[in-house]
């Protein structure tokens, strides 16, 4: 895929005797949308964080539409369409839902003016978080928090959008809702990378699906296959990995 | 881009009422001179400086989470810029201005110097900074060396007058440093700020370019703080370095601060006017003063975590400089795609 939108090369980050990523190497196409699976602390939030630039990476680069940013500071990383969600949900405590993806809007997205207000008031509104604007970040439930991170990244106006265990502790009726956000983001022309577990919201969003363990992809392609995959149902402990529910 | 722009007010519940208070506020102020005896306008000279310096350093720890021990460093630069411009014969009411442009430009070689730390380290650094500007300072012999200087060109002033002129300045510094805080805080820079003060990682996700708020607030608050230090010269007609480059502000900042509330524009003027306040009603008590002092602190620190001022917001959601964006009514028409095309 020569005009991946994300491409990593060689990843590899090691805590001491943890290694998180093994000279990892992952493409993302302008309008895909990938899946990624794996244990727990297979690496992935890590990968994500060298992605994003909140951890420097050992060896490898991080390609963000053919230009090396692999050195490049989280905020450039973050104006050049790189959005992210944390898995733990980092709003800002004293400052309101709206003036959050306000924030997102004009240091982001660069937006100004009534372009800005429209932006963040949108975000809000598609992650259903319309209705408190002018509520706090630390007197938001965490479902609430979840929403915002999602919305926050929204606001910066992405062309990649990194996901990080979003569904997680979401009811059912809740997660069909968040795949009906990330598939219409995704048909906006969004290029999407979620980390789940819970597998059956994937598979109504991507259409190809990586699996991590061990600071490598073991498996990576389509998603019914992957999850066919031998290995993959190994690492699941012999379970079957699209019968996991809800965490 | 066929936008749904929501309503958004910037103004609080409160800010008609508290704005006419504080322009009838204001006015008084201006006239004391003209109202009150002089050891009323010139001890407030103090409550002013400490207005100023508490307000820099709110700016600085409360939203940058820089927490300094050091910007005494730049009240002593802004002293000592007062000083050597009056011998130049610049009037030290102009050289007070002068004395914040001097102490930003040193801040900001300084900050890169300061930045390299974080935390504790940051705080023990700043100090260690302070400690070489005073050093440096001492050794110019033009300037007094450790003995410190009198303010030359104040002498032809007749000393009413002087004591007014200094009183209008401590108190337009006082009011200008405010200000000052309250527009950056309310301008686009003023969200990145909170957004620092608030969660630094997810700021720099959300595209705020950190360091450089941060450097923005290192500069306004040494800025502000040169300023002080030249109100203070002006005030004492003299500068001794030991005194003007003592670790003693910072310990008053942090007191102040605290006291009145982190992170609020509210909380250092009422921190100040409280210590202010208890300065002047113990000023006899001798040692018993910082007992006292300690007790507050604790107290508050205790009993009221977000500082008289954070709770007075998180009860009443008073405030007094509002900087918040309040959504009034969402769009009617539908909103615009949330991505690039
Ligand atoms: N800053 C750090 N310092 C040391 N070890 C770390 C650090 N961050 C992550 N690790 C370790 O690296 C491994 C991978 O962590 P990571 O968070 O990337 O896993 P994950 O795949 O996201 O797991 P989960 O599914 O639980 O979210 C874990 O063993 C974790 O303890
Ligand atoms: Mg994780």
């Amino acid at each position: 895929m020569a005009d991946a939108l994300l491409r990593l090369e060689g990843l590899s980050k090691k805590f001491g005797q943890v290694v998180v990523a093994d000279g990892l190497d992952l493409e993302v196409g302008p309008h895909e949308a990938l899946g990624i699976v794996g244990p727990n602390g297979a690496g992935k939030s890590s990968l994500f964080a060298m992605t994003g630039g909140d951890l420097a990476p050992d060896a490898g680069r991080v390609v963000l539409d053919g230009r090396d940013v692999t050195r490049t500071s989280v905020h450039q990383r973050t104006r050049a369409g790189l959005g992210r969600t944390y898995q733990v949900p980092r709003p800002f405590g004293g400052m309101t839902t709206f003036a959050t993806t306000l924030l997102a809007a004009t240091e982001g997205a660069g937006a100004r003016g009534d372009e800005a207000l429209s932006l963040a008031h949108d975000a809000l509104k598609r992650c259903g978080l319309a209705h408190l604007a002018n509520t706090r970040g630390d007197a938001l439930s965490l479902l609430q928090r979840k929403r915002l991170e999602v919305a926050r990244a929204l606001a910066s106006r992405p062309r990649v959008l990194l996901l990080d265990e979003v569904a997680g502790g979401l009811t059912e009726p809740e997660v069909a809702e968040l795949v009906e956000l990330v598939r219409a983001v995704h048909a906006d022309g969004v290029a999407v990378v979620w980390i789940e577990h819970v597998v059956h919201a994937l598979l109504a969003t991507v259409d190809r699906l990586a699996c991590l363990a061990g600071g490598r992809l073991v498996a990576d392609g389509d998603p019914e296959q992957v999850l066919r995959d031998p290995v993959v149902r190994e690492i699941y402990l012999g379970q079957d990995p699209s019968e996991e529910g809800a965490a | 881009m066929s936008a749904g722009v929501p309503a958004v007010s910037r103004s609080g519940r409160s800010t008609r009422p508290t704005s006419v208070v504080g322009a009838v506020l204001l006015l008084v102020l201006v006239a004391l001179p003209f109202l009150v005896y002089e050891d009323v306008t010139s001890s407030l000279v103090s409550l002013f400086v400490l207005i100023v310096i508490a307000s820099m350093w709110n700016l600085l720890a409360g939203f940058g989470g820089l927490v300094s021990v050091g910007q005494q460093a730049f009240i002593g630069v802004g002293a000592y810029t007062v000083v050597a411009l009056a011998d130049a014969g610049v009037p030290p009411y102009l050289g007070v201005l002068m004395a914040a442009v001097t102490a930003a430009a040193l801040a900001l070689p300084t900050s890169f110097l300061a930045f390299r730390l974080r935390g504790d380290y940051f705080a023990v650094g700043t100090w260690v900074i302070a400690e070489v500007y005073r050093l440096v300072l001492v050794k110019i012999d033009s300037l007094g060396g450790p003995s410190g200087r009198s303010l030359t060109g104040m002498n032809d002033v007749d000393a009413t007058m002087r004591a007014a002129f200094t009183y209008w300045l401590a108190l337009g510094v006082a009011v200008v440093s405010v200000a000052t805080c309250f527009w950056l805080l309310r301008g686009r820079i003023g969200l990145a700020l909170t957004a620092v003060r608030d969660d630094e990682v997810a700021a720099r996700a959300s595209g705020v370019d950190v360091t450089r708020a941060k450097r923005v607030m290192y500069l306004v608050s040494a800025a502000g703080c040169g300023a002080a230090g030249g109100v203070l010269v002006v005030d004492a007609l003299s500068v001794q370095p030991n005194a003007i480059f003592s670790v003693q502000w910072s310990a008053s900042m942090i007191f102040i601060v605290v006291i009145g509330g982190i992170g609020y524009l509210e909380g250092p003027i009422v921190g100040a006017i409280v210590y202010f306040l208890l300065q002047q009603v113990l000023a006899d008590a001798g040692s018993w003063y910082l007992v006292l002092l300690g007790c507050v602190a604790i107290l508050v620190a205790t009993r009221l975590p977000r500082g008289l001022w954070g709770t007075v917001h998180d009860r009443w959601g008073l405030s007094l400089f509002p900087v918040d964006y309040r959504v009034t009514r969402a769009p009617a028409a539908e909103p615009c795609p949330a991505v690039r095309t």
